[in-house]
């Protein structure tokens, strides 16, 4: 959208960016009223659905509920602190979203229209960095509450979120080994020239992504900072009121573009699946669709109607993994905190190490061999990974959950069994 | 790719990205601000006492604590350093071929020998 003037480029700028905003905020609101409709069906509940049809008014409800309720701040927290924390958790959750493509360019009258909201040249690095300062919240709201809980939950957020952060960096080296660009819109037309989603040829990155993705976003099995059972609710225990929703919003603002980043790093992104007519990418300023046999480049045609099915398409994908998260909180128990600490440095990280070093090695051997990169180079990679997967899966379960279960049968026979035996 | 267009400006790629930190920034505020504004202020002592399950807190919130919080911060430090000097080799891993592949992996052995010896002297232990 380069060639547009500059007073186009402010004005679809500025739609772009209130346009995701209001949709962020709109689906984070949404996501607190999801998870209770969801923990509600999975536990055989009904779940709120008094406030209009369904329910579906409830985050409007709660949303005034907090606004004018009375708000308590302890005579001995640090008020400016106290205050700042839950500010500074919500700024950086709101603006990870801004690299994330969500559809193919959309034509206008004025010009193609990327659909992002800044196609920034640092993609992967400044979600890195934005996504590590949520933390500075989460602490600094604990400390200043000035109340013991608080104080241990955002120590062990602290902990916590710094010790996953490093398998998640890890974890993207992988995906940038395959894309060759830290730009999003490079990773999802790399993963339309592979013909493979990053999911197969980087199985193992993903596992390590999703677990490392959960860690970070303090959800359950990893919710040790606001373990409630422990510590009332760790670092927000001493918030009420709209500074507590604001906390909420950062933790689910997080999970969403959690979500989103799982979409675009690994599932294709706005890709649609086996079909090849929304493939589009920059090359050299021209939008094309790919190259002929003589290596010209073939301009795309971007239509309305790929757009908005490449949207639908991420929408699919991101609910999807929104799903998961509040499936996931429903149906696993919490990890104790030096079993949190455990899998993050001694199984994540030296297990990401040596994937990085295998993968990397793989690629130079195909290249060494000639193979195009396109469908085979996938299908190689994807064979390394899935046995690499496996070994890990194997290492990892210790025989405790896939072998255990059928250890135990055999050990713990019923009375009947055996004297029918 | 967009960025490799003669025309494209530094301003016209991050200044989106400034506009929506002062959307949420505006955001953030106005929400301390409104709820500061709209909500009844009623204190008594028993409301602003920190909550230690309903009794009267004891002795002082700011506590020595585990020394261990140290320990990940400063093993954080060194793996996040890690993964930000190999970013830049991954995204040009296949044109530099085997010579920088082989660096990096002492490289990363050499981290690896230092993560071999913290776990052995009991730095990653939580009791």
């Amino acid at each position: 959208m380069n060639h547009f003037s500059t007073f186009w480029f402010v004005v679809i700028g500025a739609i772009k960016v209130l346009a995701v905003f209001t949709v962020l905020m709109v689906v984070v609101a949404y996501m607190t009223f999801a998870e209770r409709r969801v923990s509600a069906f999975i536990q055989d509940r009904l779940g709120p659905n008094r406030v209009g049809p369904q329910g579906l008014l409830q985050p409007i409800a709660d949303g005034i509920k907090n606004i004018l309720k009375e708000e308590t701040m302890p005579a001995t927290a640090s008020k400016f602190y106290f205050l700042l924390g839950p500010a500074l958790a919500i700024t950086p959750a709101l603006v990870t979203f801004a690299v994330i493509p969500f559809a193919a360019p959309l034509p206008t009258p004025w010009g193609t229209v990327d659909m992002i909201v800044a196609d920034v040249p640092i993609g992967v690095l400044y979600i890195l960095a934005l996504s590590s300062l949520g933390v500075y919240g989460l602490v600094l709201g604990g400390w200043a509450s000035n109340n013991k809980y608080a104080f241990l939950g955002g120590l062990r957020a602290s902990a916590q979120m710094v010790s996953y952060e490093v398998a998640l960096g890890l974890s993207l080296v992988a995906v940038l080994l395959l894309s060759g660009n830290v730009t999003l819109t490079e990773v999802v037309a790399k993963q339309q020239a592979l013909e493979f989603w990053f999911v197969f040829p980087l199985s193992l990155a993903f596992i390590f992504f999703m677990v490392s993705a959960f860690a970070e976003t303090n959800r359950l099995p990893f919710d040790m900072p606001e373990a409630e059972s422990e510590l009332v609710t760790g670092y927000h225990t001493e918030y009420s009121a709209m500074k507590f929703s604001m906390f909420f919003i950062a933790e689910y603002a997080h999970v969403v573009t959690a979500s989103a980043l799982m979409a675009t790093l690994f599932f294709g992104g706005w890709d649609v699946p086996f079909w090849t007519g929304d493939d589009m990418f920059y090359h050299q300023g021209a939008l094309i669709r790919g190259f002929d046999a003589a290596g010209a480049p073939i301009p795309a045609t971007p239509t309305v109607l790929v757009t908005l099915l490449t949207l639908a398409s991420f929408c699919a994908k991101t609910a999807f993994f929104l799903l998961l998260f509040i499936w996931v909180r429903w149906t696993l128990p919490r990890f104790r905190y030096d079993q949190v600490m455990h899998l993050g440095w001694k199984v994540l990280l030296p297990a990401a190490l040596i994937y990085i070093m295998l993968v990397a090695g793989t690629m130079l051997v195909l290249d060494q061999l000639g193979v195009p990169f396109g469908f085979r180079y996938g299908l190689a990679l994807t064979g390394v990974s899935g046995l690499a997967t496996l070994a890990f899966l194997f290492v990892a379960d210790r025989d405790r959950i896939i072998g255990g279960a059928h250890k135990k049968r055999a050990g713990r026979r019923l009375p009947a069994e055996t004297s029918a035996s | 790719m967009p960025r490799e267009l003669p025309g494209r400006s530094m301003t016209k790629s991050y200044a989106p990205i400034l506009v929506i930190l002062g959307v949420s920034i505006l955001n953030a505020v106005g929400m301390v601000v409104a709820s500061h504004v709209l909500n009844p202020s009623r204190p008594t002592p028993q409301k602003s006492m920190p909550y230690e399950s309903g009794m009267i807190p004891l002795g002082d919130t700011r506590a020595r604590f585990s020394v261990k919080f140290y320990m990940v911060a400063i093993s954080f430090i060194v793996f996040d350093l890690e993964t930000i000097f190999l970013i830049p080799w991954a995204v040009r891993a296949r044109e530099l071929g085997w010579g920088p592949f082989v660096a990096v992996f002492l490289f990363v052995v050499v981290l690896a020998v230092g993560l071999v010896y913290e776990w052995k002297k009991g730095g990653l232990e939580w009791d």
